[in-house]
């Protein structure tokens, strides 16, 4: 006798098929401009080949054919990352290994698995992004996995798409209050998600620690947001809205940086005075070691890892700006910066090249030999930049030698970097100690969430000159040259030609320019409430409740899904019981029921009376004179001719003198 | 209070039970079905009897009986009649055909062509045939019996779930108990003892009994039950879809011929229950390998009688 081998099972259908190649789709579109470009072509011929093998039922790749595609691509992986784990090797590992599981993808089994993969690639997106519109994405393509997790568990046949979707989207809804208050309330754990390899958060452009010609004039281009600001009450007018960055003292003729730390790290000299602004500033990751603050920060209320240095620089003691993060500070207008310069600190700031930009040092020296006081070469200087032809401009040409020299004396055409650099150079060359401030300049108001948003194109460079007596004084060449750079923003200071599009005022109202304003208070809202939702305010919302660290909340989460896992079930109990009005012959029948029961005769839910009462009089023979008068009349008044007084009163009287005692006769 | 069966009736199904050996139910449900002016569908195999019992109820009854087989190329003018021209006349005269008999046996429904099905089905429904401009109706009482074999798939016309709803009932008769088939090979032919059997009632008195069918009461409390039942084949997972409304007129009606058959004047519980399976089976669509029958016993088994 032979056996038959067991029957294999049936194929996905076509429309199965289809539906979660248009998923795979979905998840792994934003993955592709992560991949490079053999594995997203690869992922692309891998869809396409199997969307027209669905359609016209092409055979799958042979076994043999698949290990070596597996094997391919692996190495392909390594070979372009030199890793298989980390973010974007790891990504990109599964993303090409989901593509070629589509190869051998033709059973119910296969689409289990793709499932799951499915789930799993979704999440790998919040590597990348974590912003609003992510959100979403992930929660619509969630609703469809779930859909195709649902065909997935529907043999036989096809569920209507509609069906399907629908089903999945109530799921999703249920799943929603338990997510929320999962949101809430499961232990938050400090630092960035646990477990995020070590490459997480994509490269960003901002301030670097150093300053060459035409970086800042690259960052106007960019909309991206580099700090969202709210003021308690008093906001600085225009021209103190200067937002300090990395303060560079150290040039070599073309390029600035911040130069020795060890002077840097000198305890900082301040007199602050005038209007103190109090202000939080919600700053965007910058994968930079300093934090950005309105000149000048007072050093009292700092955050905790962060200080002033000699520069008067915000910077942390240790680490990066790895993730968005909020801070407080005060900030004054009016201060009074090292009234007595240290030596090193003086030779440092005073310090040229050697044989660079030799213009402009004789230009320098020689304002030396004739002015009065250092006051007197600013204000030359700044003269100079006033009364030549200098032109503001986003496209100068560049020098490769000299810039300095260059942009002073023959181009004259410069973004804020050369006019800093080059007031920096001339007023050290005039024996003035002078340091070159990056940072941003100005803000654009969202009037709907009464904030101010900072982007990288207000990026800006200043400088600040020490004078006897006085200190460090800012001293924005950029203004001499174009003041409406301080007053109205760069979208005003440049040709409109030059501008980003972004920036061109004709796109600066209406309705356009209004939804962007919604849609920035929306991310800042989601970026302030879900996104810096960590331990810290975790902890301040349960202490409002009156829940002391995470035992007690442990213990009412505990409670309260178990409560709600109570209730919901009472609730699905009550919803399946059948509601009919009870009249008096059914009170009357659940009596005598009652009776009944006591003696291990129950009435089944689904057993009508006659079949009960047949199957009590073969169980107790005796009690079959008494319950064939009571059926006859119960069957009458509740469904054979309706209800009767004086039956009903019969009934009652019956089934009150029934007794059934368990010790019968025979 | 006892139930008072009507004596033609337990005259008619003794005499039934003479011929049907040891098959009580499906005769219960066979009387049921004509009292409920209903149509019957038998799925069964061939040779337990299908067409004697189609014989035996024609008989008892004191109607007129036609047998229709099936097959492939019967046409719809076959079963309904047609006009044929009369020389002696000069004009033409319908001649009508075998559906024009108080009791149609359809041996082998799903052999015809769907159009030819369909005629049938339609004049099952209407009791009436429209042929040439002439609207004709049925006599009355109509009564198809209509066999179907369930394992012959070759060559037949499978009746779509719309058609299906036309026959009040569907039953299978099964192989006989083993004393009964003993009996069957024992004692004198079946359709010796048919020719024997004399008529219990004529088709007046049916058609008295039809009516007192729908005098049966049903109670508000039973109507309950009804609904729930229906409600339930809404909500079953196994199935692609539920009872209609028609259908559960056609549990009700089914119900009260099944209380008038055993001598009540209202229906309880357990009419409904016993003519449940074999009214809603057929018109339940269930999802490829459950049995209907046993998703019925399940519904029956998990409602709650109120």
């Amino acid at each position: 006798m032979t056996r038959s081998p067991p029957s294999p099972e049936p194929r996905l259908p076509p429309a199965v098929q289809l539906r979660l190649l248009a998923v795979l789709a979905l998840v792994l579109a934003p993955h592709l401009p992560r991949l490079p470009a053999w594995a997203a072509l690869l992922v692309v011929v891998m869809l396409v080949w199997r969307t027209l093998a669905a359609l016209r039922g092409w055979p799958l790749l042979p076994g043999k054919l698949r290990v070596l595609l597996t094997l391919g691509a692996f190495a392909g992986v390594y070979a372009s990352f030199g890793s298989v784990s980390g973010q974007t090797a790891g990504v990109a590992l599964i993303t090409v290994m989901a593509a070629l599981k589509l190869s051998e993808l033709d059973r119910r089994r296969d689409l289990m698995v793709m499932v799951f993969l499915l789930y799993f690639l979704l999440i790998t997106h919040f590597l990348f992004s974590q912003e609003l519109w992510t959100a979403a994405y992930l929660l619509t393509v969630a609703t469809l996995i779930t859909a195709l997790l649902i065909d997935a568990n529907h043999p036989g046949s096809v569920l209507p798409l509609r069906t399907g979707l629908t089903m999945a989207s109530r799921l999703l809804l249920r799943a929603l209050p338990l997510m929320a208050l999962m949101f809430v309330l499961f232990p938050r754990l400090p630092g960035p998600i646990w477990g995020l390899p070590a490459d997480a958060g994509a490269a960003r452009s901002g301030l670097s620690d150093s300053m060459a010609p035409g970086e800042i004039a690259r960052l106007v281009g960019s909309d991206a947001v580099a700090f969202r600001v709210r003021f308690d009450g008093a906001v600085p007018p225009p021209s103190e809205r200067y937002w300090r960055g990395p303060v560079f003292k150290r040039f070599d003729g073309r390029r600035w940086d911040s130069g020795s730390r060890a002077i840097a790290d000198l305890a900082p000299d301040a007199e602050l005075h005038g209007v103190g602004y109090r202000y939080e500033l919600t700053l965007e990751p910058t994968r930079t070691p300093w934090l950005f603050a309105l000149d000048l920060p007072a050093r009292t209320g700092l955050p905790e890892d962060a200080r002033i240095n000699a520069d008067h620089q915000l910077v942390l003691v240790r680490g990066e700006v790895r993730e968005r993060r909020r801070y407080r500070l005060q900030s004054h207008a009016g201060y009074r910066l090292q009234r007595e310069l240290p030596a090193a600190l003086r030779a440092q700031t005073l310090l040229l090249p050697p044989a660079s930009n030799p213009r402009a040092t004789a230009l320098g020296r020689q304002w030396r030999r004739v002015a009065s006081d250092d006051a007197a070469i600013v204000e030359k200087a700044l003269r100079l930049f006033r009364e030549q032809p200098f032109h503001y401009t986003l496209n100068p040409p560049t020098a490769s030698r000299d810039p300095v020299d260059a942009f002073l004396f023959d181009s004259r055409r410069g973004f804020c970097e050369h006019f800093a650099s080059s007031f920096a150079v001339l007023m050290r060359a005039a024996g003035i100690p002078a340091r070159v401030v990056t940072g941003y300049l100005g803000g654009e108001r969202n009037a709907i969430g009464d904030y101010w948003i900072v982007r990288q194109s207000d990026a800006h460079a200043w400088t600040e000159v020490w004078l006897a007596g006085r200190g460090w004084l800012r001293i924005d060449p950029t203004a001499a040259v174009a003041p409406e750079r301080i007053e109205r923003g760069i979208g005003s200071a440049l040709d409109d030609a030059e501008l980003p599009d972004f920036l061109n005022p004709a796109t600066r109202s209406g309705f356009r320019f209004d939804l962007r304003a919604r849609w920035d208070w929306l991310n800042a809202r989601w970026n302030q409430w879900v996104l810096g939702y960590g331990p810290e305010l975790q902890a301040e919302l349960l202490q409002r409740f009156g829940l002391d660290g995470v035992r007690d909340m442990l213990l009412v989460l505990t409670l309260l899904i178990s409560s709600a896992l109570a209730g919901f079930g009472w609730l699905l109990l009550w919803q399946s019981r059948v509601h009919h009005p009870v009249d008096d012959t059914l009170r009357a029948w659940r009596r005598l029921q009652k009776k009944l029961a006591r003696i291990g005769l129950v009435q089944g839910d689904q057993e009508g009376p006659r079949d009960y009462v047949s199957r009590v009089i073969s169980a107790r023979p005796d009690l079959a004179p008494a319950l064939a008068q009571l059926l006859a009349l119960y069957l009458q008044l509740r469904y054979l001719e309706g209800s009767d007084a004086e039956r009903q009163r019969a009934l009652e009287n019956a089934i009150g003198a029934f007794t059934a005692s368990a010790r019968h006769g025979n | 209070m006892s139930p008072h069966p009507v004596p033609e009736l337990s005259a008619a199904l003794a005499a039934l039970s003479t011929i049907i050996l040891g098959k009580e139910r499906p005769l219960r449900l066979a009387l049921s079905c004509l009292l409920a002016r209903g149509h019957l569908l038998i799925e069964d195999l061939p040779g337990v009897g299908k067409t004697t019992l189609a014989l035996a109820l024609a008989r008892v009854f004191g109607l007129h009986f036609q047998r229709l087989q099936f097959t492939s190329d019967l046409l719809p003018a076959d079963i309904l009649g047609m006009s044929v021209f009369e020389a002696a006349t000069g004009g033409f005269r319908f001649h009508p055909g075998p559906v024009f008999s108080e009791v149609v046996l359809a041996d082998e429904i799903n052999r015809a062509s769907p159009k030819t099905q369909s005629a049938l089905l339609e004049a099952m429904e209407e009791r009436q045939v429209t042929a040439d401009g002439t609207t004709r109706a049925l006599p009355d009482p109509f009564f198809v019996i209509a066999t179907r074999n369930p394992d012959a798939q070759i060559g037949t016309y499978p009746l779509p779930e719309s058609q299906l709803d036309r026959f009040l009932m569907r039953l299978s008769l099964g192989y006989p108990a083993a004393a009964a088939e003993r009996a069957l090979l024992v004692e004198p032919e079946r359709r010796d003892l048919l020719a024997a059997l004399p008529p219990v009632l004529d088709a007046a008195r049916l058609r008295a009994l039809q009516a007192e069918v729908q005098a049966v009461r049903t109670a508000p409390a039973l109507i309950d039950y009804l609904l729930a039942l229906v409600q339930a084949t809404r909500e079953h997972p196994a199935l692609r879809h539920g009872l209609s409304p028609r259908a559960g007129l056609a549990l009700k009606r089914a119900a009260q011929a099944w209380a008038l058959l055993e001598g009540r004047r209202g229906v309880i519980p357990e009419d409904l229950q016993a003519v449940f399976t074999a009214v809603a089976g057929h018109r339940l669509s269930v999802a490829d390998d459950a049995d209907p029958a046993r998703v019925a016993a399940e519904i029956l088994a998990r409602v709650a009688v109120p």
